[in-house]
């Protein structure tokens, strides 16, 4: 009892530390100009909690002892019938959205599904092939100019240049990919974060083709079989075809429908290619270099193959949000995306499909649900990563389904592995 | 005989340090040939020059009357080469079946099937686990991973860096065993570096002797082990 209340006691210490300036002070603004204004209340009420809960957490965890190792089994069989249920029912959900979702939640759906899609792509460069990249966002930022310097200059349309998009993002991820060949872990993690900067900086400054910081403006949306979406509702227009009231929520649905198929084109590729042997090559070069040399495998191809991969993923991605936001500007590609990609692959249980696709949807719709929360929402958000972090150490879905074996295929839970006990 | 394996004025480098100097060695085809020395001696180096990782900076490797010193590593290894690199290194998080099916599959074994019930007869326990993640197998267990996992490529040459390394008495025996058979049995021809002098000099053909990076001396099992240089050296209270 006592550690626990000496070790409550000295967070509380930390607590008030911290929160003594960030929230104990307040800037408000009065006739004389920026004044301060203290509030010893909020910071005792703030440093209370803490103190409360960093005892809680010891009660709690002195009563359930950590003895689940046995119930492992169980608990894995559990899992992988919830996977086998919940993977269909989010796809179902998914379909079905635009029918019983309003405007707010389909727009909200479609920047949860560009997430996924983005996580989807990732997962393949850090999840299977093990090669940390802090610089994804550079290849979305890619295939998002790509689409709308040439739909802009060169009057192409969507369908056209999302292929483009596509090798554009590719070619840029095997020039990513030659520089840090030798490397790995954090080196390759820092050549990456600088890669992804790099191109932010060269798009701010080439104004003549990118518009620098002003960005792009006026970029077309897609079309279905050549069927605009917009008001006018007359000929060569989705409604005026259909002979329907046109109607905003159409052209919603319809880009929800399109980032929904190229995510599921994602998932479907990497499910294939783990299935073949550039995929197994992948998963085995996150194991270990060395034996992967010894094997016989073509190191070099199958690390550039991987970003080449994954960044093309990351460029039909950016095609798609510059076509959805109709305007680029490198505002929009800053670390920040790379972070929150790498938080949701990562959260997801590196490797995971479904659980990047439930990371997805806790990151970035748990992130929009706290909006009322406001100022808090950071703080919310980041304590919830925390906790994750803390009960599911190996992400949301942390098992490996075998891409090979003797009978049915089982998932394995990693935590079995000694190293996971660390 | 002819040599399958020839080195010539062999030296490589890691940096400015030299690890291999001037190593003449020859392995035929159908032989076991071991190599021995102190830690340190260059015995993993050699193994993996052979492989092309690092790259001999002096000297010839000819592997079945052709010059591979200058090809790039998986090239080497896709000529019927198969290593069990020292630390066994195994594929943690794959299964015993996934980590065999890569040995089979980037060499192009187009009959897996029967290599593997092949493995798993020398090695029964293996075929027991098949579907356990390699990480969790004993050392034991992860070694017959790494030694299954190269013959699944149905080599022509193999090359063994201590597979003692870690292992109980007996089931060192039964790893000597089994590279025994698979010599008989095959006419598989291995390179073996061994810190169990004794054993592994009673189941070589021939043997040699590296000493800071160098060949001193070179015989067959039963010559060196007569040897009393070599017994004071290598095989005391073996
Ligand atoms: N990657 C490396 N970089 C620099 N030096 C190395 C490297 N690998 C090995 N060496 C050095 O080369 C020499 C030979 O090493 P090697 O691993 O070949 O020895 P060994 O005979 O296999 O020893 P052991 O019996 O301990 O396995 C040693 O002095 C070692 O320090
Ligand atoms: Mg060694």
């Amino acid at each position: 009892m006592k550690p626990a209340f000496r070790d409550a006691f000295l967070s509380a210490l930390v607590a008030l530390g911290l929160f003594g300036t960030m929230i104990g002070l307040v800037t408000t603004t009065s006739p004389t100009g920026l004044t301060l204004r203290y509030r010893p209340e909020a910071v005792a009420i703030a440093v209370a909690v803490v103190f409360a809960g960093r005892l809680l957490f010891h009660l709690w965890h002195a009563r359930h002892r950590p003895a689940p190792k046995a119930a492992n089994a169980a608990r894995i069989e559990m899992l992988r019938r919830g996977g086998k249920i919940l993977a269909p029912a989010l796809l179902v959900v998914a379909a079905i959205l635009p029918l019983i979702a309003g405007r707010y939640y389909l727009d909200l759906g479609i920047l949860v599904m560009t997430y996924v899609m983005l996580g989807w792509g990732l997962n393949i460069v850090v999840g299977l092939a093990g090669l940390l990249d802090l610089g994804y966002v550079a290849f979305y930022a890619v295939g998002a100019y790509t689409y709308s310097i040439l739909s802009t200059t060169y009057g192409l349309g969507f369908w056209t240049c999302l292929p483009v998009a596509g090798l554009m993002a590719c070619g840029f991820g095997v020039l990513l990919g030659f520089p840090v060949l030798r490397l790995r872990g954090d080196y390759l993690a820092i050549v990456t974060l600088a890669f992804g900067e790099i191109i932010r900086v060269v798009i701010t400054n080439w104004v003549s083709l990118t518009g620098g910081p002003n960005g792009i403006a006026g970029i077309p949306r897609p079309t279905l079989f050549g069927l605009r979406f917009d008001m006018s509702g007359g000929p060569g227009t989705f409604a005026g075809f259909f002979g329907i009231e046109p109607n905003v929520t159409q052209r919603v649905a319809f880009l929800y429908y399109v980032i929904f198929a190229l995510a599921l084109l994602t998932n479907w590729v990497t499910l294939r290619l783990r299935r073949l042997p550039l995929g197994r090559a992948w998963e085995a070069l996150r194991e270990d270099e060395v034996a992967c040399r010894s094997l016989g495998i073509n190191v070099t191809n199958t690390k550039l193959t991987a970003f080449a991969i994954g960044a093309m993923f990351g460029g039909f991605a950016g095609a798609f949000f510059a076509t959805r936001q109709a305007f680029v500007s490198p505002e929009s590609f800053t670390f920040i995306e790379s972070a929150i990609v790498l938080a949701i692959v990562v959260l997801g249980g590196l490797g995971s499909q479904l659980g990047v696709a439930l990371a997805a949807l806790i990151m970035i719709g748990g992130f929009e649900v706290f909006r009322d929360l406001q100022e808090y929402r950071m703080l919310v958000f980041g304590l919830a990563l925390v906790l994750i972090m803390i009960l599911r150490p190996r992400g949301l879905i942390s098992g490996r389904t075998p891409s090979v074996a003797l009978g049915t295929p089982k998932l394995i839970p990693t935590e079995q592995l000694p190293e996971a006990a660390a | 005989m002819t040599a399958l394996l020839k080195l010539s004025g062999v030296s490589s480098f890691y940096g400015a340090i030299q690890a291999l100097k001037s190593v003449d060695l020859e392995v035929h085809e159908g032989e076991i040939v071991t190599l021995i020395g102190a830690n340190g001696a260059g015995k993993s180096t050699l193994m993996m020059t052979v492989c092309g990782n690092p790259r001999a900076r002096a000297g010839s490797i000819r592997y079945d009357g052709q010059e591979i010193a200058a090809l790039p590593t998986f090239e080497i290894m896709r000529r019927r080469i198969a290593q069990s690199p020292e630390g066994r290194r195994v594929f943690a998080r794959m299964t015993v079946f996934e980590n065999l099916q890569m040995g089979a599959e980037v060499a192009g074994n187009p009959d897996t099937r029967t290599t593997m019930d092949e493995v798993f007869a020398l090695f029964p326990r293996l075929s027991e686990r098949s579907a356990q993640r390699a990480g969790t197998l004993s050392g034991g267990e992860q070694q017959m991973v790494a030694i299954g996992r190269a013959l699944m490529s149905r080599p022509r040459l193999l090359l063994l860096d201590e597979p003692s390394l870690g292992l109980a008495p007996l089931m060192v025996r039964q790893i000597f065993a089994a590279i025994r058979d698979l010599n008989r049995r095959t006419g598989l021809t291995v390179l073996l570096v061994e810190q169990n002098a004794f054993q592994a000099l009673r189941l070589a053909h021939r043997g040699y002797v590296l000493v800071n990076g160098a060949i001193t001396m070179a015989g067959t099992g039963a010559e060196l082990l007569a040897r009393p240089e070599i017994r004071a050296a290598y095989l005391e209270g073996g």
